[in-house]
């Protein structure tokens, strides 16, 4: 009786003063969180350096062929082979061709003839692997490679900086 | 006073303040990554059928890798670190004279001009793929160097930039249309060769 007569037909407001911090908090969180999917590595990829570089700018033609050790977490040891991952899998050296091959038709078909295959091996690869990958591209006449590099002083490439 | 306030407004004078921080966070943090390396290309799998250039063995410059890494360079032993010289010494010698631009030595016994000058990159299966890429960057910086110089000669730019320009499609298409024959052209007075033999096994 005393209170209706003081507030008469008013509903409380509720304040939307903290509302715009609510949703910067989420927009920061989603931000944070989320990164642009590239791929899961599963294997050991440290990329030499180098300082003549070109920049890949058109991803879209881009094959990438990961080489290295498989990770600890994926293989089952430390010495086991080097092996190439194509597309989130790993696969044996020489079915590499048939991959890529697989790879590129998964390209839409005006890019197929302009196709880059980005080359991104471990330092550590030896050249016998990297070798018989280009003999396999050159067998499917995917001619247009790209050796991945990190922007740096080669010569340090030579230290052992393992 | 009438009642006709309707619900409280917000205050909206922080926004800008909370925008701002959000945009300088972005700003900070983020990195665009493009990927870089080495281009080259791959000899096709099956050779031309009209194969019998002969090419004279002063017009090669053979780079053989072993596979503990080390150089052998016109059957001498070269570190790596000078390897860049050498290359450009034997691209730049321009011996029969018909190259104008050349400044080496014009040594008879060295390459003939940079046209038929052809470098020969041969490594082992054991060698690390980390030493490859070092000689494979030592040579393609060899003609990135020549290529700069001429460049700046005619345009007064570098090489290197001009091609980057060119290939990125962010560039208007009427600068990429300006460039191309310039970049054309100082790719023909230094022409890459760097031809890659089948690997010794040994």
């Amino acid at each position: 009786m005393h209170f209706k007569k003081s507030n008469p037909a008013k509903l409380p407001t509720i304040s939307t003063t903290s509302l715009p911090d609510i949703v910067f908090i989420l927009l920061f969180f989603f931000m944070t969180v989320t990164t642009i999917k590239n791929q899961d590595l599963l294997v050991d990829n440290k990329l030499p350096l180098a300082n003549e570089t070109e920049e890949l700018t058109k991803t879209d033609r881009v094959i990438e062929i990961y080489v290295g050790r498989p990770k600890q977490e994926h293989g089952p040891t430390k010495d086991a082979m080097v092996q190439v991952q194509i597309d989130d899998r790993l696969v044996e050296i020489n079915e590499v061709g048939h991959q890529t091959i697989i790879a590129l038709h998964k390209m839409p078909e005006h890019l197929r003839k302009m196709a880059i295959v980005s080359i991104k091996a471990d330092s550590k690869v030896k050249m016998g692997v990297i070798v018989d990958i280009k003999k396999q591209l050159r067998a499917i006449n995917l001619l247009k490679i790209n050796y991945s590099t990190i922007e740096g002083d080669v010569f340090r490439n030579l230290r052992n900086r393992f | 006073m009438p009642r006709r306030k309707g619900a409280p407004e917000v205050n909206a004078g922080s926004m800008a303040d909370i925008a701002f921080l959000l945009l300088i966070f972005f700003l900070v943090t983020t990195t665009i990554e493009t990927d870089a390396g080495l281009d080259r290309m791959l000899p096709p799998a099956e050779p031309p059928e009209d194969v019998d250039v002969v090419i004279k063995q002063k017009n090669i410059f053979t780079v053989n890798i072993n596979k503990s890494g080390q150089l052998l360079v016109e059957e001498e032993i070269m570190s790596i670190q000078n390897l860049r010289k050498a290359a450009i010494a034997f691209l730049d010698n321009g011996g029969d004279g018909s190259c104008n631009y050349c400044k080496g030595r014009r040594d008879a016994s060295s390459s003939d001009n940079p046209e038929k000058a052809i470098i020969s990159l041969k490594n082992d299966r054991e060698t690390k793929y980390a030493t490859y890429i070092t000689v494979q960057n030592e040579l393609v910086g060899a003609y990135n160097d020549l290529r700069n110089r001429e460049a700046q000669r005619l345009f007064g730019r570098d090489f290197t930039e001009m091609e980057g320009k060119f290939l990125n499609p962010e560039t208007p298409s009427a600068e990429r249309d300006d460039l191309k024959p310039k970049v054309k052209r100082i790719q023909e007075l230094f022409p890459q060769k760097l031809s890659e033999a089948e690997t010794s096994t040994n």
